[in-house]
């Protein structure tokens, strides 16, 4: 069963600027994911609820106990750039 | 003419005050050093496991609880996807159809009436960084760039919606203030506006009065403080009333509250809102509370603002207005409780501590636990002003000195002589000078205008440079003026 994807929506989502040679391809890509996972639906049973977990868990919860996290120059070691101690970022453009 | 109905709903979030992160052992600490809390997981590295705070839950659920929510079977975490930069994992995790805690209430007092607002929902999410925007101006259009400090990424929010059954700018700020004060009473934050653990969005629309549709809604952010949620609310009021009086369309936006200019602007419309694109989290299995521990948690609430306010009515009878303010934050209600129990009379207690106390604090824009008095402090002002020590301008005086640093009352009493002369061999030559000095209201009160007695007193007063007794005062004047 072929699946409906509005490959430009999806683009504009991700922030990815694709050409139309791409938009082409990972249309058809995701397609072929998209089907794959409607398979589920083919045999799942009406009795099997919809879920996003594969184990069977709940309540999986932590003592509200301090770990020791990173140093703060290991934080931003990773970080292209820094000012202040704070990561630096490009300007904030609201989307469209 | 149409007449309106004001329709306004709130969306109020709560930093919790646990020890650690939401979904990390991370310090949740207000006012550390940029990035020095975190960790991989609040850095949204890649392969990085989030792990619920059970204090946290057990903190959402109290709030649920008190607010007369139903506590969820089953609830879910989900991704709330969005490209900012205020989370590095380029999602929040929040919840969506499955909240913890659903339909619920909260009972607030406005003008001696009672009015029962509902609670849609209230769901754990994780708060965001804190993003500074560098630049000439400090505005996000004119900056250059932006900074980001993550200490607060990942520190449990909680998120508490209302139905849209708040009728005015008034109630409004009631509700927060009743919100506020069962979250604090709870124990489960500091709900500190000004340090942002209590932050308010407001949705406000109108619709002709009778009418059971909803109007076009606006959206208010940036209301940093009670006082801003109520003239916010009243500010769009007023320009939606009149845009409709005039024929001109809403638009359903989110608005920005200017606190200088006090107006609202639009930040941005609904026609571009967001498509957040939820979707279960798969790192975090649902939670499913045990009934028993529910009703462990539910037994263990404590006493309630509105509980505590039929309570300071039956033992203390107070105002109401008094009462709202006293049982309004347990801080308050505590010092109250104290100072009474030291010996003043409640009334004289509550309207120390809803006037001057609450004024003086407000003028030195300082919190009560803020302040160096204490209820043995407030407990020996009325005492002295009750045995006519000192006089109730003195006991202003006092006051102030304490508030300012602390000071033992007795000490400042005797420093700044404020010990009342009531002796009235010492009070009968500054007498003798008044009448003297004062030949025209004298006259006026032989002649039985009394309204002149009150002239004389205050010039006794000024003479004894504050510390003559004015009743013991008045009763010489009268005697003298009386007598020849």
């Amino acid at each position: 069963m072929p699946v409906e994807i509005d490959i430009e929506h999806v683009a504009r989502l991700a922030r990815l600027a694709l050409t139309d040679e791409e938009k082409e391809r990972l249309h058809a890509q995701l397609g072929v994911i998209m089907e794959h996972a409607a398979k589920v639906g083919e045999v799942a049973a009406e009795e099997v609820p919809p879920t996003a977990y594969a184990i069977p868990r709940s309540n999986v919860l932590r003592p509200d106990e301090p770990e020791p996290g990173l140093s703060h120059e290991a934080a931003l070691a990773g970080a292209p750039e820094d000012e202040g101690g704070r990561f630096k970022v490009p300007r904030i453009v609201e989307m469209e | 003419m149409t007449e309106y109905e004001t329709v306004i709903g709130l969306e109020c979030h709560v930093e919790l005050s646990t020890r650690t992160k939401m979904f990390c052992g991370c310090v949740n600490e207000f006012g550390a050093p940029p990035n020095t809390n975190v960790c991989p997981v609040c850095l949204g590295h890649p392969g990085t496991l989030p792990v619920p705070n059970e204090t946290a839950i057990e903190y959402i659920v109290k709030i649920g609880l008190a607010l007369g929510c139903g506590i969820a079977p089953r609830s879910l975490f989900h991704r709330k996807n969005y490209f900012y930069p205020d989370m590095p994992k380029n999602f929040q995790i929040s919840q969506y159809d499955l909240p913890v805690c659903v339909a619920g209430h909260i009972d607030i007092e406005v003008d001696g009436e009672t009015r029962r607002i509902g609670i849609t929902r209230v769901h754990m999410e994780e708060d965001t960084g804190k993003t500074t925007h560098a630049g000439a101006t400090g505005r996000i259009a004119q900056a250059d760039y932006a900074l980001l400090d993550y200490n607060r990424a990942g520190v449990p929010l909680v998120e508490i919606v209302s139905e849209p059954d708040i009728r005015s700018p008034e109630e409004a700020a009631a509700y927060l203030r009743e919100i506020r004060a069962t979250v604090e009473a709870l124990g489960v934050s500091d709900v500190r506006m000004e340090e942002g653990s209590l932050r308010c969005d407001a949705n406000i629309s109108l619709r002709p009065t009778g009418s059971d549709e909803l109007g076009v809604k606006v959206e208010i952010k940036n209301l940093n403080s009670i006082r801003s949620l109520e003239r916010a609310l009243t500010y769009e009021e007023e320009r939606q009333a009149a845009a409709l009086a005039a024929g001109e369309p809403l638009v359903q936006e989110t608005r920005h509250w200017d606190e200088d200019q006090g107006s609202t602007l639009t930040l941005r419309s609904k026609e571009e809102a967001f498509d957040y694109r939820y979707f279960p989290e798969p790192d975090l299995p649902p939670l499913e509370p045990d009934r028993g521990w529910v009703e462990s948690i539910r037994a263990s609430l404590p006493e309630l603002p509105a509980a505590l306010r039929a309570r300071f009515d039956k033992d203390y009878r107070l105002k109401p207005a008094q009462a709202l303010i006293l049982a309004g934050s347990r801080e308050w209600a505590d010092f109250f409780v104290e100072t009474v129990k030291l010996g003043a009379a409640p009334a004289a207690a509550a309207n120390w501590m809803t006037q001057d106390v609450a004024g003086n604090l407000n003028k030195a824009k300082l919190e009560l636990r803020d302040a160096p008095i204490t209820p043995q402090h407030l407990a020996d002002i009325v005492r002295l002003v009750e045995d006519d020590t000192i006089s109730l301008t003195g006991a202003k005086q006092v006051l102030e000195e304490v508030l300012a640093s602390g000071a033992d009352v007795e000490k400042v009493v005797e420093d700044k002589g404020l010990r009342q002369v009531s002796d009235t061999t010492a009070l009968a030559a500054l007498i003798d000078e008044v009448i003297a000095e004062n030949p025209d209201p004298v006259d006026q009160v032989r002649k039985g205008k009394d309204g002149a007695i009150g002239f004389l007193v205050g010039q006794v007063i000024k003479k004894s440079g504050g510390s003559a007794n004015p009743k013991v005062a008045q009763e010489l004047l009268r005697e003298r003026l009386s007598g020849s």
